[in-house]
């Protein structure tokens, strides 16, 4: 759905998806792997606004909570309430119906500030 | 996680080659999962699971005073019958919990006792010390016993081809059974809530328990479990956990293990303390909690009562065979009744909960 081909990754292992200004955002394969069995999600509100770097999300396992950085900034205009219902989803399709929420980007030249893939992916080896 | 300090058992090759994800526990290095908590809990719960836990004690006591000492270092009233076990346990001489232990009566002179991992060696001193004036010797053989954990409603069928006569055993029953040319204490406990044996012998005989375990344990759903399941299943069981749960600040009764002492048995360490304490009343007692909306609860998090804080939570984990979340804590007597509605601050949120008693789920032990 996201392919991680076309995605941007920031240091803090979060996905961004652009597409026409609005930005899908998620977590890495490598960061739900790392986090491994999610249990809870809380997402963002529709309308928030959320801050390059800034945790506006939380990630629990059963064993540990992780903070969501926001890969970009701008304002959220939907959300994926079917992780806060199933949080396995995340790690069964991290790049699929894992997705967190979407973000109207106001800042879209943060963009050139995240990774490629293939740098991501020398990162986390 | 390559610190040179940490302890490894001798299942440690084993564990690495089954995928277990090494983490420092209280100075061991052990697996906290392999496949996945969830997938390692599901598995005791529906088949089987199998546990390293190796880091646990074992203290041999023997001699004509063997069951008159055990009597005297624990609170509970000991089983004197060969091939019997009894939880309970040892205190401080003024009712503070030192370990929680079972002791296994092996036969009319000679006792097995495990112990927790973090508390072996000042457990085994806490005995020498006491152990004067009673004909007995002791024996710590932590350091060179293995031991594993078959836990799940196919742990009988499991074991019982290796150890057919485990399968006569009762709860806390306990054998001296041959395996692979050696001698295996073969017991029926666990810490999961499900029926379950726990072996212990020398380590070249859990290596060939183990390889024979992995060998035969497909066809009954066996896998692996580390320390993250093992966590997740005691909690949802009720079981306490030394260190965490209870230390030597609290005697049994807070402890919610009033039912372990027995004043009337007669004499043992802490008894005349443990009366006092008892008479004075207890400000605090371990009670469940267990979360009415969504939420992971963590120990450290604060438990209220309207606008007051009544305790926090001291363990708490996503309960998976709940899907909700759990936990236990110190809380005020308001609290004590089961049902009683209170609420748990998690990341500056007030979730609701509700107080339990006991096990969150019928244990099937």
């Amino acid at each position: 759905m996201f392919d991680e081909k076309n995605c941007k990754f920031a240091k803090s292992h979060e996905w961004a998806f652009a597409e026409g200004g609005v930005a899908a955002v998620g977590i890495s394969d490598y960061a739900q792997k790392e986090i491994s069995d999610i249990v809870f999600v809380e997402l963002p509100k529709a309308g928030a606004q959320v801050v390059q770097g800034k945790p506006c999300a939380v990630i629990e396992s059963v064993k540990a909570a992780a903070d969501f950085y926001a890969p970009v900034s701008g304002e959220v205009i939907a959300v994926n309430d079917a992780i806060v219902d199933n949080p396995a989803l995340v790690n069964q399709a991290p790049h699929g119906d894992g997705w967190f929420f979407k973000i109207k980007m106001s800042k879209p030249a943060e963009l050139e500030t995240l990774m490629e893939f293939g740098e991501y992916q020398k990162t986390i080896q | 996680m390559n610190d040179s300090s940490l302890k490894r058992t001798p299942l440690f090759d084993r564990m690495v080659q089954a995928g277990g994800r090494m983490v420092d526990f209280h100075g061991w290095e052990m697996p906290v999962q392999f496949a996945g908590i969830l997938a390692e809990h599901r598995a005791v719960r529906t088949a089987c699971g199998v546990f390293d836990v190796s880091h646990m004690g074992q203290v041999l006591i023997s001699g004509p005073d063997a069951h008159r000492f055990i009597e005297h270092v624990n609170c509970n009233r000991m089983s004197a019958e060969p091939g019997k076990g009894t939880y309970a346990h040892i205190l401080a001489e003024d009712g503070g919990i030192l370990d929680d232990a079972i002791t296994f009566c092996l036969g009319p002179e000679r006792f097995l006792a495990i112990v927790n991992a973090a508390t072996a060696d000042k457990d085994f001193e806490w005995f020498q010390h006491w152990s004067e004036g009673y004909d007995v010797a002791l024996d710590n053989a932590s350091e060179r016993t293995a031991m594993l954990a078959v836990q799940g409603p196919r742990a009988p069928a499991l074991v019982g081809e290796l150890f057919p006569a485990a399968l006569a055993l009762p709860r806390f029953g306990i054998a001296e059974l041959p395996f692979a040319g050696e001698t295996a204490f073969v017991m029926r406990t666990g810490y999961t809530g499900e029926d379950g044996f726990e072996i212990a012998a020398l380590p070249e005989c859990i290596l060939a328990t183990w390889a024979e375990l992995i060998l035969r344990g497909g066809r009954h759903g066996l896998v692996p479990c580390g320390l993250g399941a093992r966590d997740t299943l005691r909690l949802e069981a009720g079981y306490l956990l030394y260190g965490a749960d209870a230390d030597e600040t609290r005697t049994p009764y807070e402890a919610n293990c009033g039912w372990a002492v027995k004043l009337q048995k007669g004499d043992f360490i802490g008894r005349e303390a443990l009366i006092r304490r008892k008479e004075a009343g207890f400000k605090e007692k371990l009670t469940g909690v267990r979360l009415l909306e969504r939420g992971v609860p963590r120990a450290g998090c604060a438990v209220r009562l309207g606008d007051r804080k009544i305790g926090e939570l001291c363990s708490a984990t996503f309960a998976p065979s709940l899907g909700t979340g759990i936990g236990v804590g110190y809380l005020a007597p308001e609290a004590w009744e089961a049902g009683t509605r209170v609420a748990v601050e998690i990341h500056g949120k007030t979730v609701p909960a509700e107080t339990v008693r006991g096990a969150f789920r019928k244990n099937n032990v």
